[in-house]
């Protein structure tokens, strides 16, 4: 056998590309190719259609074989599916990223500053930058830390932000994720997936290497404790949870424990592994268990995932979790909506990364502007992700709008409204042809020492024509993202 | 190392082994199935017998049948001890200690497990596709053994998963002698006869044990095959040798090389002296099936042994639920 690609295949064929009505990352709107793509354009010339259909098959194997899988149902005969990794990948150039970086550095450190002011000396709600029901309200509002400050004063120490860039080529932010975001295993797989389907393209692009994250995460986890070489766990709810992947991938990668809640034991305030020498003791949990279970003595009691004083041993300072409880109430949608008057409060500065434009329903202009112009919004309810509880106006029927307004009118602070932003697109391989599809963009950044922002991101896509919802859950894949070095 | 985590990765290499073991069991069956003369009924409950499962059979076959009983075995999601369970159970523990293994161990294990999940799901298979099938098992859980001994240290976790693998290997080991010999010795009349010489070297070849046996004995005779099995100390699916080296992982585990320091140590050690000091004539003379049957037991006790003295997080749950 021998490769007939360049030789009998037709050659790849954009000209049927469309790019109309929607920035696309690729060309502009003569369909010329910009110049991030430009080099890589010049060797995808070298490939056909059919290769490329049969590279996409080979990284879905791949995937297999690594294991990077999610149980669909909850039991171990339940379906597994793989993130789909489309092969094209999104290619941001190096001022595009400078910028970036600068205005996710920017939010964090101000979201990080808020999170300590609203456990402690509440200056914002005093000084009425932001209402103080929409902070006590928050779902996510622990009271349990006020008076706390965490080891360093740092809060959120893994940020993995939802960015879009709308029509206007511009970024936005529509999530900061402060919880525990997932998917920068993707990131860094899904890059060495691609460097073996497509060694090719890769040479001399000069695409900023994204390996030395899991060493990052570890000197990060490590600085937050004056400890010489300190116990450092991951915590994770166990092998049915759909992150699980992740969460062994991570620990691996990291030469960390593993460990469940069951595996730790709380004595004296101080939190121990179970081992089979006897305990020992632990000093800094990454725990991707989420704030309501990580300690059924304070909070959910039924859960199963945690460990009972957790939380009482955490408040002691005997031990460092990773993110603090508590920052979830940032992720909360109305909050959101404040965020560039609290990045001017503490620091004085305009915003770089702009917000989504939003409404907040509990305030009464703006309820009664969602109401008049639902078919026209993006509907959101505040405690709600992963793509569920929202309402996409101009997609929906009139009955869907009904029962929309129906709940806002019932629960005016659950819902936040903000104008549907055109997703741009990148060309994705799709039925033997490429289309271009809508895309997000997650970065991650490591708060230590200083914030440093991993120059590459987990892209979502919208695999189905015309789609923008990029959640995994709803049928959403994946592309590997490249930063150009210049 | 975690309580939990020696666990799993013990059981990961128990359920691994006993799936090579059942791939070759019946792969051996097969093949001696085809050299017995037209007349010759072919022998399929012994297998189900080997594998402690015969209950388990019984209630959900109404008769012994060589195409229900290699399904019950190989495929049958009902039976816990399926190649398809071994393979699943030991993936989904692979899993859970993704983080101790390296990537080779683990794609292997993961390979292995599509391997019998796409076998698994396709209809009417001929003789020669499972014939394939049970040589890609072997092959393959020798691959997971070799990549094991190539990529991960010495440490812990290593002789958990050998503790894991030697204690099955012995258990299997036993019963298939058991089985076999129970089965060859109930026809007096056809001692020495080809039929008889076919299955002695087929009990062998279910251990791989047919080339190391011809080497050191030569003839085939019940007494040495036994004794082969049982009490050499250099085959390494000899009971005596699985325990020997168990033994070995237990001082290390311990850290003690006299005496006990453990309840498995202690058991371990009681059982192994007894074999050591064992005379292949005695044990004929007292009885073989009472004897590998006591065996087995001890071999349970060693195994609950090792769960109570590495594993066991159940003390510290109840210190939990006091404070």
């Amino acid at each position: 056998m021998y490769d007939t690609s360049f030789t009998l295949m037709p050659k790849l064929d954009f000209s049927a590309y469309d790019t109309k009505g929607f920035y696309d990352e690729m060309f502009d709107e003569n369909n010329v190719i910009r110049p991030n793509y430009k080099l890589f354009a010049e060797r995808l010339q070298n490939f056909s259609q059919k290769k490329l259909n049969t590279l996409q098959h080979a990284t879905d194997r791949a995937q297999l074989s690594l294991g990077m899988t999610f149980n669909v149902y909850s039991d171990n005969q339940g379906i597994e599916r793989i993130l789909h990794l489309d092969i094209i990948p999104r290619i941001i150039s190096s001022n595009e990223w400078t910028e970036l970086e600068k205005g996710l550095q920017q939010r964090i450190k101000a979201l990080n500053l808020f999170i300590q002011d609203i456990y402690n000396d509440q200056k914002v709600i005093k000084d009425k930058i932001i209402p103080k029901e929409m902070i006590f309200s928050s779902a996510s509002y622990l009271k349990e830390l006020e008076g706390f400050k965490p080891p360093k004063d740092i809060w959120c120490h893994i940020t993995g932000s939802d960015l879009i860039k709308g029509g206007d080529g511009q970024y936005y932010v529509l999530e900061d994720n402060l919880r525990c975001p997932s998917g920068v295993s993707y990131m860094l797989e899904n890059r060495e997936i691609l460097k073996r389907t497509f060694p090719e393209l890769f040479e001399q692009l000069d695409v900023k290497p994204v390996y030395n994250y899991t060493h990052t995460l570890r000197d990060t986890l490590e600085s937050l404790v004056d400890i010489d070489k300190p116990t450092v766990v991951v915590m994770t709810p166990g092998i049915y949870n759909s992150a699980y992947f992740e969460h062994s991938y991570l620990a691996q990668q990291m030469g960390a424990e593993l460990v469940e809640g069951r595996d730790l034991v709380v004595k004296n305030d101080m939190v121990y592994m179970i081992t089979t020498n006897g305990l020992q003791r632990v000093d800094v949990i990454y725990r991707r268990v989420d704030d309501d279970f990580i300690d059924p003595e304070v909070f959910n009691k039924k859960s199963l995932l945690g460990t009972p004083g957790l939380f009482r041993a955490y408040l002691k300072g005997n031990v460092v979790l990773v993110n603090a409880p508590g920052t979830g109430v940032v992720d909360d949608k109305a909050v959101y909506a404040y965020i560039p008057r609290i990045i001017k409060y503490y620091l004085g500065e305009d915003m770089i990364l702009p917000n989504v434009k939003t409404y907040i329903c509990d305030e009464a202009d703006d309820c009664k502007y969602v109401i008049e112009n639902i078919h026209n919004l993006v509907v959101k309810q505040t405690d709600a992700s992963g793509g569920y509880g929202m309402l996409i106006g101009p997609k929906s029927t009139k009955k869907e709008q009904q029962e929309f307004i129906a709940k806002i009118k019932a629960k005016p602070r659950n819902y936040i409204a903000q104008p549907m932003i055109n997703l741009s697109r990148v060309p994705t391989i799709a039925d033997n042809t490429i289309e271009g599809r809508h895309v997000d963009l997650r970065p991650y950044a490591l708060y230590g020492d200083d914030i440093k922002i991993i120059p590459g991101a987990l892209t979502r896509v919208a695999l189905e024509k015309g789609s923008i919802v990029v959640n995994s859950s709803q049928g959403g894949g994946s592309k590997d993202t490249w930063v150009l070095n210049s | 190392m975690l309580g939990r985590v020696a666990n799993t990765i013990y059981w990961m290499n128990r359920y691994l082994e006993r799936a090579e073991n059942y791939a070759r069991f019946m792969d051996v069956n097969y093949n001696l199935s085809l050299e017995l003369p037209p007349n010759e009924v072919e022998q399929w409950q012994p297998l189900v017998l080997i594998t402690g499962d015969w209950e388990l059979y019984e209630s959900l076959y109404p008769k012994v049948e060589k195409s229900k009983v290699i399904y019950f075995l190989t495929f049958d999601k009902e039976n816990p001890n399926s190649i398809f369970n071994c393979i699943l159970n030991s993936r989904e523990n692979a899993r859970a200690v993704r983080a101790e293994i390296t990537k080779e161990v683990w794609e292997q294990i993961n390979a292995l497990y599509y391997l019998v999940k796409n076998t698994a799901a396709k209809k009417n298979q001929t003789n020669k596709e499972l014939r394939r099938f049970f040589t890609d098992i072997k092959n393959g859980c020798q691959l997971v053994y070799g990549m094991y001994y190539a990529t991960i240290s010495r440490n812990e976790g290593w002789h958990f998963a050998k503790l894991g693998q030697i204690i099955e290997r012995a258990d299997k080991t036993s019963r298939v002698l058991d089985a076999k010999y129970h089965l060859l010795l109930k026809s007096p009349k056809l001692v020495g006869s080809s039929l008889d010489l076919i299955q002695w070297a087929a009990l062998l070849k279910s251990v791989s044990a047919f080339d190391m046996y011809r080497k050191k004995y030569g003839k085939l005779t019940s007494s040495g095959i036994a004794e082969f099995l049982i009490l050499d100390t250099e085959f390494p699916r000899s009971i005596l040798a699985c325990l020997l080296s168990a033994e070995r992982c237990l001082i290390t585990l311990s850290g003690s090389s006299v005496g006990f320091s453990n309840l498995a140590q202690k058991k371990l050690g009681v059982l192994k002296s007894q074999l050591e000091y064992a005379d292949i004539n005695d044990i004929i003379a007292e009885g073989m099936h009472e004897y590998l049957d006591d065996l087995q037991g001890k071999l349970n006790d060693v195994s609950s042994a090792i769960y109570n003295s590495f594993f066991s997080i159940e003390p510290y749950i109840q210190t939990q639920s006091q404070s």
